[in-house]
């Protein structure tokens, strides 16, 4: 009878506790589209978009934010083109290469690099790679869009290494043995079988990896010099989306419309970090199927 | 024609002797089959033929393996042309996650045995017409090979081996997961391959070694208790052991 009770109580918990955490997402998505939308219906949707100027405080204001979504993608994709194949290159390294005491290490390495917080990681940054950028380029300042891209890179790579080890390392050992089998070299076999086999998770790890960049914010807004315009090279200062809301959220009136612009901004990103989990999601359950 | 010697061959696992002082001969052309109780060293012995031992760790051999006069163990042998030579057909059919013409086509690109495609098209035919696969996937070559039925599967993979032009084929309990239409399948099969490749097969089914092979091995706890014609080892075999075992007494 009270064995009973107690189990129902504790089953009663548990439902209010995954019960509560649906709540908060909802509350949150309902928040950011209310005051989102409210700003579209306000300033345009288009004019949003595509404005190339952003000058909040300017008279009267202007809230363009193709500048900031220039910024935000040149930095995502430079630290793409940097964590990928490192990232792949290390996972197969750990997972098919190494003995087994570098490989230990070598994993512990990687999950400390997750455990580094971004600010330490940006700290880091300017006061070694923003000096280096400036001098090894000739350029008016290290904090460019180049930078940022290399320090995120940083932070794409433990996830990228993790996620895509996970799925090399679960590659039949079978597949393999049948490759050597037909006389395959162990590089033939990594190539055509053991990277094919595990191409879904791959795929996978760099979206979650690109969807932790884009999200970053933190050592963005130390490294990338914010200057919210469109750049003509990776060698300038950009501003991304996050740097944005984060640097202006707390100068703005509640209420108001750069604070809603900022709303939307939060939307804008929310889209594109869904996208990217989506994909990924897809090619993850792609892999466990098979 | 002797196309394989074994001379005093020991394997460790390890510190684990799995493999005790064999010495074995086996025939060209000639279904040759290993038996005996689980754990005994039927796959382990029959692993070192193609060295794909050699993809475990802690693996030591000694001993030689000749093969058409060469040791295969010799330390500048060439190992992936011995594997390419010796192909292995393993007990749960291992397609590629690829095609079915790719998982065909594998061998020969890896190996650069062709260069035209028209020539892989060809091989490819070829192959899986030998193991009768032929008139069922010619138009679904595109198709993965995983999405096959499992006797389908292994014999894709054994159109895979083929396709290299092996001369020794090794079959590790080739049919442990078939039923048995597809075992007697896949049995059929072997004997028509008999007149071109020299089969050696592992096999818990001791019926199934009676039924398709020349001769017969008998393996305990390491060691090759008795070998010779299969007709002799089921009905009247020279050793006390080999006798408890193929008559049920034991095993
Ligand atoms: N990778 C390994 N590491 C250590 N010991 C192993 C390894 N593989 C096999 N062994 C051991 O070597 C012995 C022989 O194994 P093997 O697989 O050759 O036996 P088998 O006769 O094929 O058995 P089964 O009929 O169950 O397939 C067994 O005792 C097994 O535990
Ligand atoms: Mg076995």
């Amino acid at each position: 009878m009270l064995r009973k009770f107690r189990d129902s109580v504790i089953e009663k918990i548990i439902f209010i506790c995954g019960i509560l955490s649906i709540v908060f997402v909802v509350l949150i998505f309902g928040f950011l589209f209310k005051e989102g939308i409210s700003f579209f219906k306000e300033y345009g949707i288009f004019e949003f978009l595509l404005g190339k100027y952003w000058y909040p405080t300017s008279d009267p204001a202007a809230y363009g934010v193709l500048s900031l979504i220039v910024g935000s993608v040149l930095v995502t994709l430079g630290a793409t083109i940097i964590a990928v194949p490192l990232g792949i290159m290390t996972a197969l390294y750990i997972s098919e290469i190494a003995p087994k005491g570098i490989r230990d290490v070598l994993k512990s390495l990687v999950e400390l690099m997750a455990a580094i917080p971004s600010v330490v990681i940006g700290f880091v940054g300017m006061v070694t790679l923003v000096p280096l950028v400036k001098a090894l380029f000739n350029v008016p300042t290290g904090l460019t869009a180049f930078s940022g891209s290399i320090m995120l890179a940083f932070m794409a790579m433990p996830t990228i290494v993790s996620i895509s080890e996970d799925a090399i390392r679960s590659v039949p050992w079978q597949y393999k043995e049948g490759a050597y089998a037909l006389g395959a070299t162990k590089w033939q076999t990594i190539r055509r079988i053991v990277l094919k086999a595990a191409m879904p998770g791959i795929i996978a790890a760099v979206m979650l990896g690109i969807g932790r960049v884009i999200g970053e914010t933190m050592a963005v807004m130390m490294i990338t010099g914010n200057a919210a315009h469109i750049p003509s090279s990776i060698f300038e200062p950009v501003r991304t989306l996050t740097a944005t809301i984060a640097a202006e959220m707390g100068e703005t009136v509640k209420g108001g419309l750069h604070y809603k612009a900022l709303f939307g901004i939060g939307l804008v990103l929310f889209s594109i970090t869904f996208i990217i989990n989506f994909i990924a999601d897809l090619f993850l359950n792609k892999n466990k199927k098979r | 024609m002797d196309i394989i010697e074994i001379k005093n061959l020991n394997l460790f696992y390890t510190n684990f002797h799995a493999i005790k002082d064999v010495n074995m001969k086996i025939k060209a052309n000639k279904i040759t089959a290993l038996i005996g109780p689980s754990g005994c060293g039927k796959s382990t012995l029959l692993r070192t033929l193609n060295r794909i031992n050699d993809t475990i760790e802690g693996v030591r051999i000694e001993g030689d393996v000749i093969v058409n006069g060469k040791n295969i163990y010799d330390p500048d042998a060439d190992v992936d042309r011995i594997r390419r030579n010796v192909g292995m057909v393993f007990q749960r059919p291992n397609p590629f996650p690829l095609s079915i013409y790719n998982n065909v086509a594998f061998g020969l690109q890896i190996n650069r045995l062709v260069s035209r495609k028209d020539e892989t098209d060809f091989i490819v035919k070829e192959s899986l017409e030998d193991v009768q696969l032929w008139d069922d996937l010619k138009d679904k070559l595109k198709m993965s090979g995983l999405e096959l039925s499992l006797e389908q599967q292994q014999r894709l993979c054994i159109a895979r081996l083929i396709a290299v032009k092996p001369e020794i084929i090794l079959l590790d309990e080739p049919c442990s997961s078939l039923d048995p239409m597809a075992t007697a399948h896949i049995e059929e099969l072997m004997q028509e391959l008999k007149s071109k490749y020299t089969i050696v097969i592992v096999t818990h089914n001791m019926q199934q070694a009676a039924r398709i092979s020349d001769e017969t091995g008998y393996m305990l706890l390491g060691k090759l208790i008795e070998f010779d014609a299969t007709g002799k080892i089921f009905t009247n075999p020279s050793k006390q052991e080999t006798d408890d075992y193929v008559s049920g007494r034991f095993g």
